[in-house]
């Protein structure tokens, strides 16, 4: 899937390690001493791309607790923090607290023994279908929620204008409301009127609609893989490609050609996650048509979005289970959502004044906060992910690929495919 | 001269009376710590290298061995034992053939064109030009560059739609090309990354073997009324063969492992679509690091490393018949060298027969 994990292009040269060498002095081995004692300790908590987890914002919590230090490593790319992960998780190196993204989750839940469980009684703090995502077979949770992708549609109304469309968000998503058919209809009309594209690539609608999809790849009770017989998936690759023969603009997302057709005006539409906003604007910053639509084709969907671990192993696990508590409590969620854009996954956090009153200039003042949280409340289909999900899903989208950029046509592209799958496992 | 011719009368010259005065040496520790010393320094003085590289080179070779044959779990460091399961998968995967022949694709579209141009330029700073050393560190440069600055740069000359290329190709009525979605465009994009980024350090090579060579032939070609081709390639190219098969095989080794390039060709980073661009190592990395699976990621090293020494070998075999006078000037073979030593023995037994018949 591609996620958040590219979606800061950040090639910065220094590949950032989440090394947790500043931790190898400290761990005196007072670890058992639950959180009460108030021997100094120093905490690290790894992320990536940005949290939003300011020095400000972690001074906080030293002030409540003045024998703690917070060191934060931040590594420039989910995908470093990923492989960093891994690697470490279960033997030593790893920080107190680890960032994962929502696509690992499927082979972090195969190591949920390794994790530190959540705390029973503040397991009911978030969306009920982003805890379900991160708890094991045995009922342990094992992620603390940061932030979700809850997914709305971005679009330009000087394009939708020019093709005789509704410009007015309110419109617009009135216009949207119904399931993809509508939303591809819509397409036909802008398509006929412009003779443009009207959205960006196969790959991201194909998104949009197998998140939808409760067991799209594999079966939840064996994990036996079930994609190539699954008739959804079927479905949804032809209505995409189907639509994308003359709605597509064949973008491969996330392409230096997909952000600058953000400021061409090369699509009219985006599938756009509470993220999205911070890469249109900084992508297409001169371009004053981008607005947001409270509406999602087929109701809600969920793209991205982050979760806090605990290492079992970690020398102070009793005092990180507290940090990570703390940081994704409803207040500190809402200020990392000012700070960064990270959308809350707490219950308490969506019903935050801060967080409903917040707009967005760049969209025409939309009211960002009140548009997601409608549409995190939307989403009722948590999709099951498992062993394979990441393969079968990235060889899906290359597979969408190929057929938008003519390299093969839809059934050949299937068939491969099929056989790419049929060697998963 | 009357001097006398008696020795004089030392002690030491008694020598039928006893031992010499000289008793034997003891050999003493001290000594057997300096014969020790003269034995093993020079190892000690080398091991540093050879304990490092069995640490860091020897044994993940042989650990990935062992990985190579398991159905490895990385995360809890255990496996079952599958014997040669991995390889199998591997090699039946059409992304393994895919692979190899990217690999080799961009292999030969980087190596010569970057040798070639490397002895042109090379040859050019032989020269005497102004501001030698500028024009000299400059062809570095690029070498220097973070290989991700220069894949970010070159991907935006090979954008498809918006690239520089394709927009130039555009006003001059030709169609774009493209570079991400046809296999042999996408190989000459990656290759021209590659070339950028070695000619220079390949030309500062071969510019000090040039530099080594005598300008006493130079002058005598010049006095004979060869011009400067003729003094090229009768000159400068034979004597500077020895460092182009060093050339050569580290490009091999380096052109068979490339990576960053690719991976960095576009923003996920598996190697395109239809395995585009997909090179061994990139494959290599995306079992291991993308699905987790390091037997699988094992075996292909493994592969990887085979395929490199079968091509290094006939590389080297290739290199060293085409170079047949290396280090003499006589223009023979080793064969004929060895052929005519062979004659001159025989001949100088025939004649030292033949004398001894005569006499």
């Amino acid at each position: 899937m591609k996620s958040r994990a590219l979606r800061r292009v950040a090639l910065a040269a220094a590949v950032a390690s989440t090394s947790a060498l500043v931790l190898a002095g400290c761990s005196g081995g007072g670890g058992a001493a639950a959180g009460s004692s108030d021997e100094e300790i120093t905490l690290t908590v790894a992320t990536f791309n940005d949290f939003g987890y300011t020095d400000e914002l972690l001074a906080a919590y030293t002030a409540e607790h003045p024998n703690v230090k917070i060191v934060h490593n931040r590594a420039a790319k989910s995908n470093d923090a990923r492989a960093n992960y891994f690697q470490k998780l279960g033997k030593s190196g790893l920080a107190d607290i680890e960032a994962i993204e929502v696509d690992w989750l499927p082979e972090v839940m195969k190591y949920s023994d390794l994790l530190a469980p959540v705390p029973d009684d503040l397991k009911d703090r978030w969306l009920d279908w982003k805890s379900k995502a991160a708890t094991d077979p045995s009922g342990n949770l094992i992620g603390y929620g940061t932030d979700i992708g809850p997914e709305a549609i971005c679009y330009r109304a000087d394009l939708f204008e020019a093709a005789g469309l509704p410009t007015d968000p309110a419109e617009v998503a009135a216009a949207l409301t119904g399931d993809w058919s509508t939303y591809f209809a819509m397409g036909d009309t802008y398509v006929a009127a412009t003779g443009k594209p009207f959205f960006d690539s196969a790959g991201s609608v194909y998104q949009g609609m197998i998140n939808q999809v409760e067991a799209a790849y594999e079966n939840p009770e064996t994990g036996e893989i079930t994609a190539t017989t699954n008739p959804d998936v079927k479905k949804i690759y032809t209505e995409t490609l189907d639509a994308s023969k003359t709605q597509s603009a064949h973008f491969e997302q996330w392409s230096t050609d997909w952000y600058a057709g953000m400021a061409n005006g090369a699509f009219a539409t985006l599938s756009c996650p509470g993220w999205m906003l911070t890469q249109i604007e900084g992508n297409a910053p001169e371009v004053a048509g981008w607005k947001i639509a409270d509406v999602f084709p087929n109701g809600g969907g969920n793209w991205g979005g982050s979760y806090l671990t605990v290492p079992a192993n970690g020398a102070h696990v009793a005092e990180a289970q507290a940090l990570a508590d703390w940081l994704t409590s409803p207040e500190q969620q809402v200020k990392f959502f000012q700070q960064a854009g990270t959308f809350p996954s707490q219950v308490e956090a969506l019903k935050a004044p801060e967080l409903l009153d917040s707009t967005n200039a760049y969209f025409g003042d939309a009211p960002i906060g009140q548009i997601f949280t409608n549409r995190a409340q939307a989403v009722s289909v948590t999709p099951f992910k498992g062993e394979y999900y990441f393969q079968v899903n990235d060889a899906m989208q290359k597979a969408l690929t190929r057929v938008e950029s003519n390299t093969q046509d839809a059934k050949t592209s299937w068939d491969q495919w099929v056989s790419q799958v049929d060697a998963i496992g | 001269m009357t001097t006398t011719l008696q020795p004089p009368a030392t002690p030491a010259s008694s020598a039928p009376d006893g031992p010499p005065a000289r008793t034997p040496r003891r050999v003493g520790f001290g000594s057997t710590l300096s014969a020790w010393d003269l034995k093993l320094s020079p190892y000690l003085y080398i091991s540093p290298f050879f304990v490092l590289f069995i640490v860091t080179g020897l044994f993940p070779i042989l650990y990935t061995g062992v990985i190579s044959f398991m159905d490895w779990d990385q995360i809890r460091g255990s496996g079952t034992f599958v014997g040669f399961d991995q390889y199998a998968y591997v090699l039946s995967q059409p992304a393994f053939w895919d692979a190899l022949r990217n690999t080799f694709s961009i292999f030969v579209l980087s190596t010569v064109p970057q040798l070639i141009l490397a002895v042109f330029i090379a040859a050019m700073l032989d020269q005497n030009i102004r501001a030698k050393t500028l024009w000299r560190m400059g062809v570095l440069v690029p070498y220097v560059m973070a290989p991700v600055a220069v894949a970010l740069i070159f991907s935006n000359m090979f954008g498809d739609q918006y690239g520089i290329i394709n927009t130039l190709l555009g006003r001059i009525g030709l169609p774009g090309v493209g570079w991400h979605s046809d296999a042999f465009a996408s190989h000459i994009a990656i290759a021209t990354m590659v070339n950028f980024r070695w000619t220079g350090y390949n030309t500062l090579i071969l510019l000090a073997a040039m530099q080594a060579v005598p300008r006493e032939y130079y002058e005598a070609a010049t006095v004979d009324g060869a011009g400067k081709v003729r003094q090229f390639f009768s000159i400068t190219l034979p004597s500077l063969k020895p460092t182009l098969i060093f050339v050569i095989i580290t490009s091999t080794i380096g052109g068979l492992q490339i990576f960053d390039e690719p991976r960095m060709f576009d923003q996920s980073g598996t190697g395109g679509s239809d395995n585009q661009w997909l090179t061994i190592s990139l494959y290599l990395y995306n079992l291991g690091w993308g699905e987790w699976n390091f037997g699988r990621a094992a075996a292909l090293a493994w592969i990887l490393f085979l395929i490199i020494l079968v091509i290094g070998a006939v590389n080297l075999f290739i290199s060293r018949s085409l170079v047949r006078d290396e280090g003499s000037r006589d223009g023979l073979s080793r064969g004929q060298r060895r052929a005519a030593a062979r004659a001159a023995k025989q001949g100088i037994a025939a004649d030292s027969t033949g004398k001894g018949a005569r006499s």
